[in-house]
């Protein structure tokens, strides 16, 4: 990391504790914003919220590896998770698998070159009336079918492409 | 409106929770919790704890800084009722959190929202935002001088452990959601070691219409032992799938005419953790005494192969067992495997037979409610559908090659 963007990081982080309190219940809303801005938590971002919160930094990569929405590797602005619980299988949830790889180019768990798309499977998310269904970020969609998966893709590409001062931070809504 | 019911008004739309609210403020703290220890309440997350009971240890407890956490990290799969509620009838179970504050002496209540649900904290601030600028939440709520309180929501981060209370705690803490050796009990020892009441969603918004209603209106539905009525959160292959309310008691058979699955050959009660359920046995009853359940109940149809079902299961907690204690890191991963073994037609019956005994094991060594019950589905379904699941045709090596 640029010793420029060490620099941001700190200081989002250290607004962060101002404004959350320096314990350590602030941990986890502390990583879920890292994640939410720079959608991984490296290294060096470990380093700073453990100096910050006055832990050891393997306490933080303990914690960020332990919550599927934590994961601190590196994944795309768009964070694509396929329920593959019970009531979606039931619901065709398969066909959505297949089509979603296709429509993205990558398979599950991994993340497009372009950094747009991670593609991963999700655990049951309390949609299992109307499957199948998925999550792009904090976006829910339900009843998906593989038509449908071209339009999703489109509409986070669209997203993406827009003017940085438009979207906010790659996030839908 | 997405909650359905038989014939009469929904519940939790008839009642106005903050009368509940105020009815409960007018009367002793003692009387508050004998009022829901009389109406006979279990816990609505599954596991059934008589909530008067729960709430009568934290209220006994010593100490200026207690909490009132509503578990809301709906985890379970087909479980689906708590968003439905946290979304239309939020106010229901703020106006249940701020009575089980008066009852038991605490001042802060906290929603522990499940990562996937991150569309509704914003929703649910503005609920919170409204209460406290109608006096409903802050100082001196409802006029009454001295009862402070007041509800944060906070965000959980994608891990099923983290509905089993000493878990979710830990991860509001800061920490990985393992759970907590008991006792202490978290209504002694709970949040930052304070005495902590963790109560499912739906049981604090039941609980204010108790006050709203009554004990001996909130009795005369259900059963003895399992009083009241309950969200059921119905999914899988049913001509009408959603919430439904229905009394305690309610069997199998009459559940499944309502949302057209009569045709079922087998039902999920209680989500990943519960049992299979076969046709012969739909005279069962909706019930703590008989099938306990927090209302997830996933309808199987006559074509669905009962393995995959099992297999789909075995997975869910091979992912999501947080490795704490041996036998449910090892022995869901063992069951997994046979899972797989069943399905290649290479699975022996001594093999199954030792496969009963890990489910014991894991039963009475493992720590928390995941691995106590985790093997129950793949149990109940080797069970009731062994013919259907024993000896299949051996695959063909190609054949095996994983996905």
């Amino acid at each position: 990391m640029l010793v420029t963007q060490q620099e941001k990081l700190r200081a989002d982080v250290t607004a962060l504790v101002d404004r959350l309190g320096p314990g350590r219940s602030s941990l986890i809303p502390i990583l879920q914003d890292v994640k939410r801005r720079h959608h991984g938590v490296d290294s060096d971002a470990m380093q700073i919220v453990a100096d910050l919160l006055d832990i050891h930094p393997v306490e933080v990569y303990s914690v960020a590896t332990f919550y599927a929405f934590l994961n601190p590797a590196a994944q795309g602005e768009f964070v694509v998770r396929l329920c593959r619980t019970v009531s979606c299988e039931l619901a065709g949830k398969d066909a959505i698998a297949r089509q979603l790889e296709t429509e993205l180019g990558i398979a599950f768990g991994e993340t497009g070159e372009d950094g747009r798309f991670t593609l991963e499977w999700a655990n049951c998310m309390g949609m299992c009336d109307q499957g199948p269904a998925l999550l792009v970020n904090d976006r829910v969609y339900t009843r998906v079918t593989p038509e449908r998966v071209r339009e999703i893709a489109a509409e986070c590409r669209a997203a993406y492409s827009g003017h940085a001062a438009e979207r906010k931070e790659g996030y839908l809504v | 409106m997405s909650i359905q019911t038989q014939g009469n008004t929904l519940t939790f739309a008839s009642i106005d929770g903050d009368a509940g609210l105020k009815a409960a403020l007018a009367m002793k703290r003692a009387d508050i919790i004998d009022t829901v220890a009389d109406s006979g309440m279990k816990g609505r997350g599954g596991a059934g704890f008589p909530t008067g009971m729960k709430w009568n240890f934290a209220g006994a407890e010593k100490g200026d800084k207690k909490y009132i956490i509503c578990n809301a990290d709906e985890g379970e799969p087909g479980t689906f009722k708590d968003r439905v509620i946290l979304t239309e009838f939020a106010d229901l179970v703020f106006a249940g959190m701020t009575i089980a504050g008066r009852a038991i002496g605490a001042s802060q209540g906290i929603v522990y929202l499940r990562g996937e649900y991150t569309y509704l904290r914003s929703p649910l601030n503005a609920v919170i935002k409204k209460r406290r600028a109608a006096g409903l939440l802050g100082e001196d709520v409802c006029g009454v001088k001295g009862f402070d309180f007041d509800i944060i929501v906070a965000l959980g981060a994608g891990a099923y452990i983290c509905g089993e209370e000493t878990a979710l705690i830990e991860s509001l803490e800061g920490f990985r959601g393992e759970p907590r050796n008991r006792p202490p009990f978290p209504v002694v020892a709970g949040y930052r070691y304070a005495p902590t009441v963790v109560n499912n969603v739906e049981t604090l918004a039941s609980a204010a219409c108790i006050f709203v209603k009554g004990v001996d209106w909130f009795k005369s539905f259900g059963t003895d032992r399992s009083t009241g009525f309950k969200l059921f959160s119905i999914s899988g292959d049913c001509a009408k799938p959603g919430v439904y309310e229905f009394p305690f008691g309610i069997t199998v058979a009459d559940l499944l005419k309502e949302v057209g699955g009569g045709d079922a050959k087998a039902v999920q009660i209680g989500g990943a953790s519960g049992t299979c359920v076969p046709r012969a046995q739909f005279t069962r009853q909706m019930a703590f005494e008989d099938i306990p359940t927090g209302g997830s109940v996933v309808v199987f149809g006559p074509q669905r192969d009962m393995l995959a079902v099992a297999e789909n299961f075995l997975e869910f907690f091979v992912d999501e067992s947080c490795g704490q204690c041996t036998p449910c890191r090892i022995g869901n991963t063992k069951m997994l495997e046979a899972a797989e073994q069943l399905k290649e037609g290479t699975c022996s019956a001594e093999y199954v037979a030792e496969l009963r005994e890990l489910s014991g094991t894991m039963q009475v060594a493992s720590k928390c409610g995941l691995g106590q019950t985790s093997s129950n589905a793949f149990m109940s379904i080797l069970e009731h559908f062994g013919d259907e699941i024993m000896s299949r045709p051996v695959q063909a090596e190609t054949a095996r090659t994983p996905a």
